[in-house]
């Protein structure tokens, strides 16, 4: 019976998957369709003659029904193809294979930072409700959720690489260190300390750190609301007052009851601020001259690259139903009432 | 009688509320079982509560609390810490809420034991296991390992009242320890409190919206209204409360096999708040 219904559950999602995935695979060919590029002229160039043009558009099918083109579309797709970059004249999922690492390794890093950042100071301001830990929290967090990212970059740039050389420039490591280790995961932190150059680590952290920071801040106001609000769900429970009763200092009480009941809500929220910080990582690249996805993604919808931005859009949505389908994952793991 | 508690002229106001919860209350408390009975918002959950010091949004002022050599009122919290649970306990109404929900039943009755007393896992799961016996749970190395929602009512007060007992504390606050259960299973589990009570020499109070199980069940009661203690009396006694509200709350019971008319209603004085009584 269990595992019967275990398995209705598994399919449910599974369809919901396929259904979502779908849905995202007509968007990104809608936009494609939509988006005012001709792919055409992109391939054959201004010059070209009428004839050229006509053989292309004929060969990218563009003079078949809409459905049937969907239908090419899907088959490609399901298949491993995106097309081809018209800028780079790669494959479009080579370039984002050696893109994507530089962007996960900062967003990592950054949810790394958020998520300590936010949760410690949702639960102090939960904790000390209304008195002035409280009101500090909600000002750094306000201000965190207010100051928009490309600013605080260059505000932050200004002062700890400008001014206080604490750390590194735009870039992942120092020019003169580019090239140094072989790139094996395209992680440079894991490629440095696999070839054991801690020199080159040290450059990329220095590099990674600001940005890193600053998105890690701005993805804490988030979390901290929400872990604050959380957190004061659970402190009005009953089982809180039995583990003051046992004995348990406010402290103890917290952490060892209190917290992990709000793990499953916590993981959620920070999943999806984490497919946030890919997402959003077009602008914070963009001041730090971060070699990134959203780079990549910027300058290929400058110049209709449109093989290159539908498969940028179909990454970012399949991300967040991974994401999704991760915490649900997790919410068993944490809860024992679902499994 | 030896004493265990001594309170004289307890109030406690709650921040930011015109009037406060308990006003005045006067009592003591040996080795017996003393019932304290009122309407809700009497304050008599309050008082439980106080007597814990558990009450972090309220201000609470008495001219004496004193628990054995303890002075309450004078005791800072980090001294609280190992009283609580140790010396004085508490079994809170409904386990559905006050066990907590992702936590095995077991390791919560353990920790009431580790708080306090620096010991194995091992020790301490032996330890909850025993107590989980003397509870009438039978099968108790599955019980352990069960979650909340896994359990019935019945059993899960069963479960809170083995982690209250545990550290064998001086005084049990039973905060309406039945008032959620299935009329079948309230004598159940309250004669198992009664006979570890017993057994362990502790002291008692419960706290109850019901006379008839306070009856049968206390040596002493506490009548409470709006906050005060308006009358104190041997529980076979109950028929001779000479108190207005004591007697409204007698009359307003139904008996069995008593005249079939309706049942008097219950009158409620302004001036039984105003009134000091013992």
């Amino acid at each position: 019976m269990l595992t019967h219904s275990r398995t209705r559950g598994f399919a449910r999602q599974v369809g919901t998957i396929a259904v979502t995935l779908v849905g995202l695979l007509i968007l990104t060919f809608v936009i494609g369709r939509l988006m005012p590029a001709d792919p055409v002229r992109a391939i054959v160039g201004e010059e070209a003659t009428q004839d050229t043009y006509m053989q292309v558009y004929q060969e990218l099918g563009l003079d078949r029904p809409l459905p049937v083109q969907f239908l090419m579309y899907l088959r490609d797709v399901v298949t491993g193809d995106f097309g081809t970059s018209i800028r780079t004249g790669q494959p479009v999922i080579h370039d984002i294979a050696a893109v994507m690492p530089a962007t996960l390794e900062l967003a990592t890093l950054a949810i790394l930072i958020g998520a300590t950042l936010g949760i410690t100071m949702g639960v102090i301001a939960a904790v000390k409700k209304d008195r002035w830990p409280d009101q500090l929290i909600r000002v750094i967090s306000l201000a965190g959720h207010s100051m928009p990212i490309f600013w605080t970059g260059m505000i932050a740039l200004l002062i700890f690489y400008a001014w206080l050389g604490w750390v590194g420039g735009g870039g992942r490591i120092d020019d003169y260190f580019i090239g140094l280790v072989p790139e094996v995961t395209h992680f440079i932190l894991i490629d440095a300390a696999l070839a054991g150059e801690w020199e080159v680590f040290w450059s990329a952290l220095n590099h990674m750190i600001l940005p890193a920071s600053l998105l890690g801040y701005s993805s804490s106001a988030y979390i901290t609301r929400m872990t604050r609000s959380f957190m004061l769900d659970q402190i009005n429970q009953e089982y809180v007052t039995t583990a003051r009763v046992k004995g348990l200092s406010v402290r103890q009480t917290i952490w060892r009851h209190a917290f992990l009941n709000i793990r499953v809500q916590l993981v959620t929220i920070v999943a999806l601020a984490y497919g946030a910080l890919l997402e959003g990582a077009v602008l914070i690249e963009t001041v730090f001259s971060w070699p990134g996805f959203g780079q990549y993604l910027t300058s290929n919808l400058m110049i209709g690259d449109m093989n290159a931005v539908m498969t940028c859009v179909l990454l970012v949505g399949v991300i967040f139903i991974a994401l999704n389908l991760l915490s649900d994952v997790l919410y068993r793991v944490f809860d024992p009432r679902t499994r | 009688m030896d004493t265990i508690l001594d309170i004289q002229n307890l109030s406690v106001a709650y921040r930011g509320s015109p009037a406060p919860a308990v006003r005045g209350a006067s009592f003591t408390l040996g080795r017996e079982r003393l019932g304290i009975v009122g309407e809700s918002g009497s304050g008599k959950s309050t008082l439980g509560r106080a007597l814990l010091k558990l009450l972090p949004t309220a201000d609470i002022t008495a001219d004496r609390m004193q628990f054995r050599e303890v002075d309450l009122l004078a005791t800072p919290e980090k001294r609280m810490l190992g009283i609580r649970g140790k010396r004085i306990s508490m079994i809170l109404q409904d386990p559905k809420f006050s066990l907590n929900p992702i936590r095995r039943v077991g390791d919560q009755v353990a920790e009431a034991w580790r708080v306090h007393v620096k010991c194995s896992k091992a020790e301490a799961r032996e330890k909850a296991l025993a107590m989980l016996r003397s509870v009438a749970i039978r099968d108790v190395e599955r019980v352990y390992d069960l979650y909340p929602h896994q359990v019935s009512g019945g059993m899960g007060q069963r479960i809170m009242i083995a982690m209250m007992l545990l550290t064998e504390p001086e005084l049990v606050i039973a905060d309406e320890p039945t008032s959620a259960l299935d009329v079948t299973v309230r004598m159940q589990v309250l004669s198992i409190l009664d006979g570890l009570v017993r057994d362990r020499g502790i002291g008692l109070i419960v706290i109850s919206h019901d006379l008839n199980l306070v009856r049968n069940f206390c040596d002493r009661v506490l009548i409470m209204y709006a906050g005060r203690v308006v009358e104190s009396l041997k529980a076979s006694e109950l028929d001779k409360a000479q108190h207005p509200y004591t007697r409204g709350l007698l009359a307003a019971q139904p008996r069995i096999g008593g005249p079939r008319r309706p049942l008097p209603v219950l009158q409620r004085r302004p001036e039984w708040a105003e009134e000091v009584r013992a």
